[in-house]
């Protein structure tokens, strides 16, 4: 694909007027992009060190910066914030800015926002790694890097919500509707979870009641709203007759949100019970907007799927709407009462878990890095090969990661409601699926290098045309299309 | 949905309202949380707070992410409860027709033997209503007898804990670490079920050595390896075969697995509350009430 193929295709402007305005937000966005792939690396790589230990307890065990429990957290602090939240904010721009341009201000506002984000994560992770994790799930980064990541996003955040003001239609289209309640939604429960569990700490088990509603916020509704804002935006662009009225992606947005803030509280958890039956509730309604988005992928609609496929990064999208699909059913299967009895505190949890950030979100975010920074950078990728290995290799990672996990923990908790069981026997019988899973992690950890190279390098093929006059001219002036730098 | 207000404004209502319902109400129910006479069979404050060693092994505990393995969350399945004849009473033949009015499944033959060896159980896991009527039956003809509740589940039947976690078992530790895996076992009541020290630091130093086939790193960087001087030190570990150092060397734990253990052997939720009641070991003043 070309760049004057990518965006004739794209039905919103003419080509000459999109390369240009296309170009005004690809600065930042080659920073939020390139600093999402660093940490996709190095989360992998974390990670794949938590997976080895399964094989050998002692490797690595001797030094407390490496021992299993810093890791691991450090790894998924990474995975979630690092590249998670930053490639989020980078296609949240992407979708914001749309047909308008970017002034040079906030261009320069959103990387500064990016590198406050990039410190506080860097801070962060080390922090874990040194000993200063704050013991909750998904908010492990101590309380000093919260605050950068918390300037960082609002400068960022703010700015993405900004250019929303500058676009030319009336109406937002349905994925701008999904990253700004997005970009909110974080605002608050981040501004919640970092005051009362990190800055003025609750007493007692409401800490792990606040811990349990952001996660779940982050998890089901910011990665979902995110994560299906770019779904949706790539099929909208690639969907020829544009401007028919559909009210699903409305309905998907408010049954998310609605539901979806609910979900965070596990069943059983020593908390009064009202509390996990609310969420038990709210996550057996996950139904709907699940059945939904699956009508409207799946349901015979030929054209929603049709086209797309010459795209680079639509295999990614399609792995990935699938993925939620998925896992979205498995939150719902475990939420019945008689399931969750046998699969809470197995890797059943984690392979869901996992499904829903990597198969899902970071999939969806794959798709959406491949495909939009051509359109910006008015360049194709210069590894073009990488582009389908990193799709074979994430997808075959993520399946070699899930499936085991899903199934070995079943087997684990049908083990653990039989006390005759002796504890270590039910321990020892998930090795086999967890030494499976450390192949998943190596592939996964080779398609972030592949991922990494490949936009390094066309960061270098932007860095030496910027030198060029006439690639300056070509950007700024209306005759663009043609250009092969 | 044209207009951005719209979106936020949805957006702020569906937030607020999940805000609302799972931070502020639980942050009025279980947030306020004070010490209480809750205790089933005294007058004791519960919960305490740990003591400042334990406390520092909290943030040991914490730093070195163990709540990435080990759950502190015991869960309960339902409970029942055993009959237990204190005293029989004088008038043996009068209790064995009252037992057996109460259709409790004791037959002639057994009722016989009923006055030796008490106090004993004679009915086990039965429902509570069936358990009271038992003992006013056999109150009623001048013996005495007692309810006694067992929880039930997988965990308890683990000897994991006598009964389910509550709330206000963690109302002291800052911060609450629940966990959300059972890599490794539950940790709620490790204290009471492993109370040895020594076994805690060898466990840590090697946990090999002391459960087989373990998958827990071993945490040997909490040991300072070290000359044994003129004066040995007492806390030395006692390490054999591949581990023991060579002569003139030994393994001293460092302060911060002392605390870790402290912290590990302060880990007990058995006291028996009215929210989540249980029998406890210790001769009881009054009868639990049965629920």
């Amino acid at each position: 694909m070309t760049a004057s193929e990518s965006t004739a295709s794209s039905p919103v402007a003419p080509v000459s007027d999109a390369d240009s305005l296309n170009a005004s937000c690809r600065w930042p966005l080659l920073v939020l992009f390139i600093s999402a792939a660093g940490w996709a690396v190095l989360a992998s790589f974390f990670q794949l060190i938590a997976s080895i230990k399964f094989h050998s307890p002692d490797f690595l065990a001797d030094s407390p910066w490496t021992t299993y429990g810093r890791v691991h957290d450090a790894a998924g602090s990474a995975l979630l914030y690092g590249f998670g939240i930053q490639a989020g904010l980078g296609i949240a721009l992407r979708i914001c800015t749309g047909t308008a341009t970017l002034p040079a201000a906030r261009q320069w506002i959103v990387t500064f926002g990016a590198t406050l984000w990039n410190l506080g994560v860097l801070v962060g992770i080390v922090g874990i790694l040194g000993g200063d994790n704050t013991g909750y799930e998904n908010l492990q980064l101590p309380h000093y890097a919260a605050m950068l990541l918390f300037v960082g996003y609002l400068l960022a955040g703010v700015t993405i919500v900004f250019t929303l003001h500058g676009r030319r239609q009336p109406c937002l289209s349905s994925p701008q509707w999904f990253v700004l309640a997005a970009m909110f939604w974080f605002a608050w429960i981040f501004t919640t979870a970092t005051w009362l569990l990190l800055l003025s700490t609750v007493r007692g088990v409401e800490q792990s009641v606040i811990d349990w509603w952001y996660s779940g916020n982050l998890t089901v509704v910011w990665l979902g709203l995110v994560g299906l804002g770019t779904g949706l935006y790539f099929l909208e662009e690639s969907r020829d007759a544009a401007g028919t009225r559909d009210y699903r992606p409305l309905f998907v947005f408010w049954t998310l949100i609605l539901f979806g803030s609910w979900t965070g509280i596990p069943s059983g958890a020593p908390v009064p019970v009202w509390m996990p039956t609310l969420s038990m509730i709210a996550t057996l309604a996950l139904a709907v907007p699940l059945l939904t988005i699956a009508v409207t992928v799946y349901g015979g609609q030929p054209g929603l799927r049709g086209n797309s496929n010459s795209r680079a990064g639509s295999r990614f999208i399609q792995f990935a709407l699938a993925a939620w699909v998925a896992a979205t059913a498995l939150k719902v299967i475990s939420a019945l009462p008689e399931a969750a009895s046998r699969i809470d505190f197995t890797w059943f949890m984690t392979a869901q878990a996992e499904l829903n950030t990597y198969g899902f979100y970071a999939m969806m975010m794959f798709g959406g890095i491949y495909w939009i920074v051509p359109q910006v950078t008015g360049m194709e990728w210069p590894l073009r090969k990488a582009v389908g290995v990193h799709f074979w290799l994430a997808a075959a990672g993520v399946l070699l990661i899930v499936l085991p996990l899903a199934i070995g923990g079943v087997a684990q908790g049908m083990k653990l409601n039989h006390a005759s069981i002796p504890f270590i026997d039910v321990t020892a019988a998930t090795l086999p699926y967890l030494r499976v899973s450390t192949m998943g992690d190596v592939l996964i950890f080779i398609g972030h290098l592949l991922f990494l190279s490949n936009l390094l390098a066309v960061t270098v093929r932007v860095v030496r045309a910027w030198g060029m006059p006439r690639y300056r001219s070509v950007m700024m002036e209306p005759s663009a299309g043609e250009v092969e730098p | 949905m044209k207009y951005g207000a719209l979106v936020f404004l949805s957006a702020f209502l569906a937030l607020a309202a999940s805000w609302g319902g799972l931070i502020l109400a639980p942050q009025i129910q279980v947030g306020r949380g004070q010490q209480e006479t809750n205790a089933v069979n005294s007058a004791e404050l519960y919960p305490q707070a740990r003591p400042g060693l334990a406390r520092q092994g909290l943030s040991v505990y914490r730093a070195n992410g163990c709540a990435d393995c080990h759950t502190q969350q015991v869960r309960q399945t339902g409970s029942q409860c055993d009959v237990v004849l204190v005293d029989a009473g004088t008038n043996a033949e009068a209790l064995a027709e009252a037992l057996m009015k109460a259709n409790v499944g004791i037959s002639k033959a057994s009722a016989a033997g009923l006055a030796v060896g008490l106090p004993k159980p004679i009915l086990r896991r039965v429902p509570a209503n069936l358990a009271k009527s038992t003992v006013s039956a056999i109150q009623s003809v001048g013996a005495k007898g007692k309810v006694e509740i067992v929880a039930l589940g997988p965990d308890i039947a683990r000897s994991w804990g006598p009964r389910r976690n509550v709330a206000a078992d963690y109302l002291f530790d800052d911060p609450v670490l629940l966990g959300s895996q059972r890599i490794g076992p539950d940790l709620a009541n490790v204290g009471l079920r492993l109370p040895d020290p020594t076994w805690h630091l060898r466990h840590l130093y090697e946990p090999r050595s002391e459960v087989k086939g373990s998958l827990m790193p071993p945490y040997r960087f909490l040991f300072e390896r070290r000359k044994t001087g003129p004066h040995p030190s007492s806390e030395a570990l006692q390490l054999s075969g591949k581990l023991a150092p060579p002569a003139g060397w030994e393994i001293v734990p460092r302060p911060e697995a002392l605390a870790l253990v402290a912290y590990l052997r302060s880990l007990r939720s058995d006291t028996p509350l009215f929210e989540a009641p249980m029998s406890s070991s210790a001769p009881a003043q009054t009868n639990a009430p049965a629920r």
